[in-house]
């Protein structure tokens, strides 16, 4: 037995690609996946951009004239506008004089004086606006950047949110079985049993009476998110149980690794592409149920812009003719929307092939 | 059968006593001390007073939720905090002008998407197949919102063809001249949707073994279409349907906000604006319920449709 063994040659171990590598690959030759995640990093980088204030941070001034035209519709009439400006002519009328009755008459001339020395800048408002003007004159096309951010963030937000509360708790149900799925499971029909929208209200009108829910954005932030968990809970339930029979796991418990190291180590990375899904479906709707209450005025303050509150003034501007801000807040929300339920689509179709 | 649905009612109670508990902790705990409230909406502080008594803020916890079991099992929610009116009264008055609008809207939607649907994925892969699928993506991508402000201003102030809202008392009056503007708009707006998925529901019909058998006997195409694959689409059609059912009832509130109808979406909303908590708690409480038991009919239906499914 002196023969000598001779080495396998050496092979380049080669790297299996994973599941998030695959699915990449998978993506990139979906050309309507790929057009679509164009679109919504398009519209991400403009909610970065208006949120920093590198773009339309001057969204409120008031540069046009009211329901200014936009440039391309240049010569049409703005009988709004023309009545906004006979009004400011009327009011210039010279005040009557009561230089004979009044005591202070005598400092009228020093008072002119220290007036003229103030030097007022009446900016001429634009009579055309690039995609035209709101009531006060400020620019459409700006509106809709920074109420882009309003909307995508709230969306945003709350699908993060909501995908980390049904995360957690089908995790819970799903891996723990038993008395803890029973509980969880009855919480979950609680809030089924209650039709969704009605839910929405539900908790809408208790953040609006009572403020407890925050300021500014963050109560229908948690509105959309304490009500649209179900779905994802429901889910991440049926992958956990299903995992966590499985071999691997039972290998980890072999090597003693904790329940909690084998819940959010071992199965969560394998069942993260349900939750990515999810994720991107729930921002989509969050998105759509956002601009419908802040249309009805349970959704984010007066001071802010979001597409529902530009839609909301819409309604009264088609009436007299202003199209322009209907168009651009409805025309920016169903390019957005489409991309992401396709790309949600093409997600699904890259992460799980098997679903085709 | 009996056994079933005897069962099925016994797990019912579990859930209506936690969606009590919810609503009761949302509103009665997290929701705070009328008072608070009702601050700057009503003025009259013997009114808050009363209300308060009503419902023994002052005492501990479980007489208040002893108080509101009582208001649901009497369904006797007091009176609204704003008019004064009745609870009760609130309800059985605005179910009426909701469905009126909404039962059309789920028969002739669910009929119309069908129909269309069965036609599309008779043609699927086709490019009409394809078309229609487009078109329905992108129709459910825009707005409720600017589809009700743009049809409402289109049919009903540019052309007149409809009353742009309004309501009266006569029901037939009502069903023919102030419904049908906020009838098409909601099967408009609901027929994208459901046509895409009902087609899916028929292509994993399509390609069944019993479609290939019938098809080799010599059924004629469109009795397979409609005898073979459309009765066994039905079951998760009718799932659909049944899920979407409990919404009859909150009816849409958008629709009832635009065009004023004086239904229950409608009332739900002002009570919202209005912290008007005793009529939101009773709306969502018995949705709740009825919700339960149509869950249960549609249940018990599916054996009528599919013998084959036996209650376990």
């Amino acid at each position: 037995m002196s023969a000598v063994l001779q080495n396998p040659p050496v092979v380049p171990r080669q790297e299996s690609p994973g599941l998030w590598q695959l699915a990449w690959r998978r993506l990139r030759e979906d050309r309507v996946g790929m057009i679509s995640l164009v679109i919504v990093i398009f519209f991400l980088l403009m909610m970065i951009g208006a949120f920093t204030g590198v773009i339309a941070s001057d969204w409120a001034k008031e540069k046009g004239v009211s329901y200014a035209n936009p440039s391309f519709l240049a010569g049409a009439e703005n009988l709004e506008a023309r009545a906004m400006a006979a009004k400011g002519e009327a009011g210039k009328v010279a005040p009557v004089d009561l230089s004979d009755v009044d005591p202070l008459a005598p400092r009228y001339k020093e008072w002119e004086e220290r007036a003229a020395k103030i030097s007022v800048t009446e900016t001429r408002r634009a009579e055309t606006l690039p995609f035209g003007g709101d009531k006060w004159g400020r620019d459409v096309l700006k509106k809709v950047v920074k109420g882009s951010e309003v909307s995508i963030f709230v969306g945003l937000a709350a699908a993060l949110l909501a995908t980390f509360i049904g995360t957690m708790l089908g995790a819970m149900a799903g891996y723990w079985g038993g008395k803890v799925n029973d509980f969880l499971e009855w919480f979950y029909n609680i809030f089924t049993s209650i039709p969704y929208i009605l839910l929405i209200l539900a908790f809408a009108a208790v953040a609006t009476a009572t403020g407890k829910f925050g300021k500014g954005i963050l109560p229908i932030v948690l509105v959309l998110s304490f009500t649209g968990w179900t779905g994802i809970y429901r889910l991440m339930r049926a992958e956990y149980i299903k995992h966590s029979s499985r071999e691997y796991v039972k290998a980890a418990q072999a090597i003693g690794a904790t329940n909690m190291s084998r819940m959010f180590h071992h199965i969560l990375p394998n069942v993260s592409h349900v939750a990515l899904v999810q994720l991107s479906q729930h921002t989509v709707q969050f998105i759509k149920a956002e601009v419908i209450l802040s249309f009805l005025g349970f959704g984010v303050p007066v001071d802010m812009v979001s597409w529902g509150t530009m839609l909301a003034e819409a309604q009264n501007e088609l009436v007299i003719g202003k199209w322009w801000q209907l168009f651009a807040a409805g025309a920016s929300m169903a390019v957005l929307v489409t991309a992401f339920s396709l790309l949600t689509d093409s997600l699904r179709d890259a992460l799980d092939p098997k679903l085709k | 059968m009996t056994a079933y649905v005897i069962r099925r009612l016994w797990q019912m109670i579990p859930t209506i006593f936690g969606v009590i508990l919810l609503i009761f902790f949302l509103f009665n705990w997290v929701g705070g001390d009328p008072a608070q409230v009702l601050a700057g909406k009503i003025s009259n502080p013997e009114q808050i007073a009363n209300i308060r008594k009503q419902l023994g803020v002052d005492e501990p916890f479980w007489y208040q939720l002893w108080v509101f079991v009582k208001q649901v099992f009497t369904f006797d929610f007091g009176r609204s905090w704003s008019t004064n009116e009745e609870v009760s009264r609130i309800l059985v008055t605005r179910v009426g002008p909701t469905l009126t609008i909404m039962l059309p809207v789920v028969f002739i939607e669910t009929t119309l998407a069908v129909l269309f649907a069965i036609m599309v994925a008779y043609v699927r892969g086709t490019l009409t197949d394809r078309a229609i699928m487009i078109v329905c993506t992108v129709a459910m991508s825009i707005s409720f919102l600017v589809y009700i402000i743009f049809f409402q201003w289109l049919f009903g102030f540019i052309l007149g063809w409809f009353p742009v809202q309004g309501w009266s008392e006569s029901f037939v009056k009502n069903l023919l001249t102030y419904a049908p503007l906020p009838i098409m708009l909601a099967v408009f707006v609901g027929l994208a949707p459901q046509l895409r998925l009902y087609r899916s529901f028929f292509l994993d019909e399509i390609n069944q073994d019993y479609v290939r058998t019938a098809r080799a006997k010599g059924v004629p195409e469109r009795k397979v279409m409609l005898k073979h694959v459309l009765r066994n689409a039905m079951i998760p059609i009718l799932t659909n349907v049944g899920i979407s059912l409990p919404g009859v009832f909150v009816g849409s509130f958008l629709l009832e906000v635009f065009f004023s109808i004086p239904g229950l979406g409608r009332e739900i909303i002002t009570a919202v604006n209005r912290s008007d908590f005793p009529v939101i708690k009773a709306v969502t409480v018995y949705l709740a319920v009825i919700t339960m038991i149509i869950n249960l009919l549609v249940d018990v239906m599916y054996k009528w449709v599919d013998p084959r499914v036996s209650f376990k």
